[in-house]
């Protein structure tokens, strides 16, 4: 039939035409804001002088340090994210909604406003930090525990809102056979529901972590940038990049290297990545 | 140990509201259309749904009684369940999967494993221990899930849809070995279905849930001789008319009057009638029978060498004749006929 000959042509010239732009597009915007960047970076590198500026030890300190908050900071994401995720998911309470919202919050918020408010919230005048420091002497404020409880702030929503999609979407019919042949609960946990969600388990603890690698505007606010204390490196960065342009250029490098070196191989290991 | 539940539970976008009680070593089927409660109810026995009235008691034990805030968990339930979609964990290989029960209810992990082996050895699975459940054949699947169920010793057993998943090759197999496991089981066992055959070769008792009640109970061919719903009488394939009855005349609603063998008692009753007790004439028949009425066809549709004509008039019925008689005839749609049935094929009971 001759309409439908001249429906059907157009269409198809379209969708062709509609695929190579999206390609235009999306490449486009790889380049400007990947591929170029991060060329600029890797050309612009002290190559001659590396050795040298990563055996400064305030460098290696950086590094470190941005380890360890990291990794701390994964930990009490992981730890504090199940449980929330999981009452999230499957325990339906009043406020429920109202506890997905704030739990989210520090996602939208600028980072340097999530500093603010924990600064006036624990630091040495904050709401609850003159009470901890008066009656326990402990004070929050510009320590790395400060650093660790900045990056945690941004990083645990993303570990939560990963474990608590993959929960919701997870097929309850095994747990409930389980259940009826006398599995206890925290057996249903570890045999069939943890299984059945590692990937995004492993996806959630990667975003988490990769967060709270790079976190930089609570952690200067609320902890500030002290070398050796909370100096991570992308404030080890900031600083160098005003008086000491390579070595800002190198510890960029190498925070780039870390973060992709273990994201690829969380995606090899968790994620079963194409 | 008796199980007896009495009570009520929200289903879908209705209300279930049972009582049933099963027998130590009684098979009740529990039949039903689709949507009818029947999935609900096995998860109110298991305790994968809560009552929100009523009671549930295994032997002495309440296992759920809203309203003294009694429930036992499923894990604490010594009920063993058969899914209609089996459920088998795929990330453990058969014999784990029959042995996880006894896992979880504390035996070792050695010790377990054998038991699951001998388990499989009675299923007639003995060389699938290692595999992977998704290398399993259906009917081999089934066995797996009822092993998996049987192993810790439930005191009841629950079966929902247990041959559903297979095809018919399969099923009567199936249905053989699950009567001779069924028999091994001492304690109260309900099984879901929808096909009459399950319940006629694996049931005791038969229960009929439509739209979240009991509508009929009692031995299947009871039941389908003598049915009280429409689903259960299309079941059998049995005619079954609400009528009026005085002394031995039954008025159903369509003005015409049938006459029984036997006075039923007077007032609302049920007529059942084979198709096959039905017979057609194109010309009103000497001798005049008691049962004759006139009417027309309405639809025809052929089983094999049977064929069963749909007849509309004051006694609708369904008559059930050889394909023969209908080319003899030169029936069709739209047809005049006449229709008679014995006074002795009548079954009239109360409603």
């Amino acid at each position: 039939m001759a309409p439908h000959r001249t429906v059907g042509h157009p269409r198809r010239v379209r969708r062709g035409l509609s695929t190579g732009l999206l390609a235009a597009v999306g490449g486009a915007a790889l380049l400007v804001l990947v591929v170029i960047p991060v060329v600029a970076l890797v050309a612009r590198a002290p190559w001659s002088s590396a050795g040298e500026i990563l055996a400064q030890p305030a460098n290696r300190r950086a590094l470190r340090l941005s380890l360890v908050v990291s990794g701390w900071a994964l930990l009490l994401s992981v730890g504090f994210g199940f449980p929330i995720a999981w009452l999230l998911a499957r325990v339906a309470f009043p406020g429920r909604r109202v506890a997905r919202a704030l739990v989210t919050l520090p996602m939208v918020v600028p980072p340097v406003v999530g500093g603010v408010a924990l600064l006036l919230a624990f630091g040495p005048d904050g709401l609850v930090g003159q009470w901890l420091d008066r009656w326990f002497g402990i004070q929050l404020a510009f320590t790395t525990a400060a650093a660790v409880v900045a990056a945690t702030f941004v990083s645990l929503p993303f570990f939560v809102i990963t474990v608590e999609s993959a929960l919701r979407g997870a097929d309850r019919r095994y747990e409930d056979a389980a259940l009826t042949l006398g599995a206890s609960r925290g057996m249903v946990l570890t045999r069939l529901t943890l299984p059945s969600i590692r990937g995004a388990l492993g996806a959630g603890a990667a975003l988490s972590w990769a967060r709270a690698l790079g976190e930089f505007g609570a952690t200067i606010t609320f902890a500030g940038s002290f070398e050796g204390r909370t100096r991570t490196m992308p404030l080890a960065i900031n600083q160098a990049l005003k008086t000491d342009e390579p070595t800002a250029i190198l510890l960029s490098l190498v925070l780039l290297g870390v973060s992709v070196t273990v994201l690829a191989s969380l995606r090899d290991h968790w994620l079963g990545g194409t | 140990m008796r199980l007896a539940l009495a009570g009520g539970a929200p289903m879908g976008d209705g209300h279930l509201q049972v009582d049933l009680m099963v027998e130590p070593g009684e098979t009740v089927a529990v039949l039903g259309p689709n949507g009818a409660g029947k999935t609900t109810l096995l998860r109110v026995l298991c305790g994968l749904s809560p009552l929100t009235e009523g009671r549930l008691c295994l032997g002495v034990e309440v296992l759920d009684e809203p309203a003294t805030a009694t429930f036992v968990p499923p894990e604490d339930r010594s009920i063993g369940v058969v899914f209609q979609d089996l459920r088998l964990f795929d990330a453990l290989d058969v014999a784990d999967n029959v042995a996880f029960g006894l896992r979880a209810g504390g035996t070792a992990r050695r010790a377990a494993r054998r038991e699951a082996l001998d388990w499989l050895a009675r299923m007639g699975l003995e060389g699938r221990a290692n595999d992977a459940v998704a290398a399993l054949s259906g009917g081999e699947a089934q066995r797996v899930a009822l092993a998996r169920s049987l192993a810790p010793a439930p005191m009841v057993l629950l079966l929902d849809e247990p041959l559903a998943a297979l095809d018919s090759y399969q099923r009567a197999a199936v249905r053989r070995e699950l009567r001779d496991h069924l028999a091994t089981h001492h304690g109260p066992c309900v099984m879901v279905t929808h096909d009459p055959l399950d319940a006629a070769v694996l049931a005791d008792r038969v229960v009929v849930i439509e739209n979240g009640e009991v509508s009929d109970r009692g031995v299947l061919s009871d039941l389908v001789a003598r049915p009280r719903t429409a689903w259960a009488a299309e079941l059998g394939g049995t005619n079954l008319l609400p009528a009026q009855a005085r002394g031995v005349a039954l008025a159903v609603p369509g003005g015409g009057i049938i006459r029984a063998a036997e006075a039923p008692g007077d007032g609302p009753v049920f007529v059942a009638i084979r198709p096959g007790a039905v017979a057609l004439y194109r010309h009103r028949p000497d001798g005049s029978p008691r049962n004759i009425w006139g009417g027309t066809v309405a639809a025809i549709e052929g089983y094999g060498e049977r064929v069963r004509v749909q007849v509309a008039g004051p006694v609708p019925l369904v008559a059930e004749v050889t394909a023969a008689a209908v080319a003899e005839m030169a029936l069709g749609v739209g047809a005049e006929v006449w229709v008679s049935v014995k006074a002795t094929e009548v079954a009239a009971y109360p409603a």
